[in-house]
């Protein structure tokens, strides 16, 4: 690990301008930081530990939604009775991702800046990842690339400096972005809001850019609009063991009921893009039906149109369509009762 | 790549290290540092995972700090780049917690900060100054490893279902074991509890037992009788 200074920030100010120095990081629970850093794929010369920031409170907005603090732990987010009740999405998401140790340390705000779990961008020793090395082309793409994306890379060879087929791997992620939240950030010139969808960016062609946050920026809340699917959530994650493994794909489901009908309706697919996938269209198709597996399966097509799969993972676009009728299927039955698959 | 070894330690070293300790008012028959320097083990650094952070490493940014570890703070000087556990293993004697993949993807080195289980080494030691640390050591209510007589109940409860076989893993299951009963006792969900429509302060099934020590692997697989250790603790205190 290379050398650093630490800091310690006791205030927002000051960490934002700590943070404007040239290769400081924010520290906050350091799950994933501290362990790129171990792997010799960050290298901070400073770390402004937030620890220590007001940043902590999960409190109701004035629109009815709700307005979470950067530095929430994930448990504490996940197990909030505000979050299990009324975005009992969220919360399955949250606890199906890491394990409780990691839950107790990982913060909202840095869970959405978490990286790419794929293994040609955390091993240095695989000297082509452009998001690694800007410029040094893509070793996934002839890689083993099982946990690779099907929607929105980019792919143009091996030794292309805009070649990127990485995931983005959070499961906390996905069900914000079914929910239509938005990011809150402060930076030196001010505060800005981002809606959710905007703020991580597939690979296009600088794909050692993960999301629209600028370099000086800290993320100090997300906010959750008023809720709609109280009552019919499924966060489904298909993996290789049950707990403690990272998404192969990940269903964030949400329905919104009104008379036997749907009225309207979230859906995001995880683990299959550098950002959570999300079509409008996929979620209209759903409008004023009841629901049921054709309507599902032509939301799944919707969402995974034009998906294109590698030696090792194509197996993923019939798997994340089923994963989509499956996960509405069991959001329309509803959250209150058993959902055991 | 080649792995750096930690460099050996030479007498004078290690008596000013455990001069060092002793002022920190820890006590020892035989550090595990002489021992290797008298067993003559080369490549010690691999052998007792010292960490990647060779003492001439330019740049190196040693600075003051005190933890405070089972009750008791210690100063100590550490560089910023030290993980709570290389600081508990290396600098404090604290073995107990143990390094296994050092990535936190094991839980071997599960530790209690403010009573929340964390992987310690994925906590910089300068990030958990101020934090109350529990450790496996701070357990017992009798901090002597000869005295048996006053064990934690998790503590003897592994004992006495036998929940572990090389026993690597055991500090940190135990430790993830205390935490895991505490949530559950304040009503904390899994996903399990979603699952199975039990989110209304879930009770402890086995299937909740294994989803939330779902964090700590073992090798060896003594999975069935760590659930029955924890299984029987929260049905003598439920």
């Amino acid at each position: 690990m290379k050398s650093f200074s630490y800091q310690r920030a006791t205030a927002t100010e000051g960490a934002i301008q700590a943070g404007t120095m040239r290769g400081a990081k924010f520290l906050a629970g350091g799950t994933n930081l501290v362990d790129l850093m171990k792997y010799g794929v960050e290298s901070p010369t400073t770390l402004v530990d937030i620890n220590h920031l007001e940043l902590k409170e999960i409190v109701v907005s004035p629109d009815g939604g709700v307005r979470v603090g950067a530095l929430v732990k994930n448990s504490d987010l996940a197990d909030h009775s505000l979050i299990k009740t009324q975005y009992p999405l969220l919360s399955q998401a949250l606890l199906s991702g890491a394990s409780p140790q990691l839950r107790n340390m990982a913060t909202t705000g840095g869970n959405l800046l978490q990286r790419t779990r794929c293994y040609y961008f955390s091993d240095i020793s695989f000297p082509a990842c452009n998001k690694r090395d800007p410029g040094s082309g893509c070793a996934a793409i002839k890689g083993y690339n099982r946990i690779h994306a099907i929607l929105g890379q980019t792919d143009k060879g091996t030794t292309s400096g805009e070649s990127c087929i990485a995931t983005n791997p959070s499961d906390m992620n996905v069900a914000m972005s079914a929910l239509g939240a938005k990011v809150e950030v402060e930076g030196p010139k001010g505060k800005r809001t981002i809606p959710f969808t905007e703020f991580h960016k597939l690979p296009g062609s600088t794909p050692w850019l993960d999301t629209t946050l600028r370099q000086d920026e800290l993320i100090v809340a997300v906010t959750l609009p008023p809720a709609r699917f109280a009552k019919n959530a499924y966060y489904l994650k298909i993996r290789d063991r049950n707990s403690y493994a990272f998404a192969l794909i990940s269903v964030a489901a949400g329905l919104e009921l009104d008379g036997g009908l749907i009225k309207s309706a979230g859906l995001a697919l995880g683990g299959v893009a550098l950002k959570p996938w999300r079509e409008t269209e996929a979620e209209k198709v759903l409008a004023g039906k009841p629901g049921g597996p054709e309507a599902f399966r032509q939301a799944a097509e919707i969402l995974l149109h034009g998906a294109k799969g590698y030696e090792h993972n194509t197996f993923k676009i019939e798997l994340a369509k089923q994963g989509v009728v499956r996960a509405l299927s069991l959001a329309l039955r509803g959250t209150t009762e058993g959902m055991q698959a | 790549m080649s792995i750096p070894f930690g460099n050996e330690p030479d007498a004078d070293e290690i008596e000013q290290e455990e001069k060092d300790l002793e002022k920190n008012g820890l006590h020892f028959e035989l550090s595990r540092r002489r021992f290797v320097q008298a067993a003559g083990v080369i490549s010690a650094g691999v052998a007792v995972g010292l960490p990647n952070v060779a003492a001439e490493t330019p740049g190196s940014r040693t600075q003051a700090i005190t933890l405070k570890v089972n009750g008791q703070s210690m100063a100590l000087s550490l560089d910023t780049r030290t993980s709570l556990l290389d600081a508990l293993r290396e600098s404090m004697d604290l073995t107990g917690s143990k390094k296994g993949c050092d990535h936190g993807q094991c839980g071997a080195c599960t530790v209690l900060i403010d009573g929340r289980r964390v992987n310690s080494c994925l906590t910089l030691a300068f990030a958990a100054e101020g934090s109350e640390i529990t450790t496996i050591e701070g357990l017992a209510k009798n901090s002597d490893p000869k005295d048996a007589s006053e064990l934690h109940p998790m503590q003897a409860a592994f004992l006495e279902h036998d929940g572990y076989q090389c026993g690597y893993c055991t500090p940190g299951q135990i430790c993830s074991a205390v935490a895991a009963v505490e949530e559950q006792k304040r009503g904390t969900l899994s996903i399990v509890s979603f699952h199975t429509g039990k989110t209304e302060h879930p009770e402890m099934t086995d299937e909740e037992i294994k989803e939330r020590m779902s964090g700590n692997i073992c090798r060896c697989g003594a999975y069935p009788n760590i659930v029955a250790a924890v299984r029987a603790l929260v049905g003598a205190s439920a």
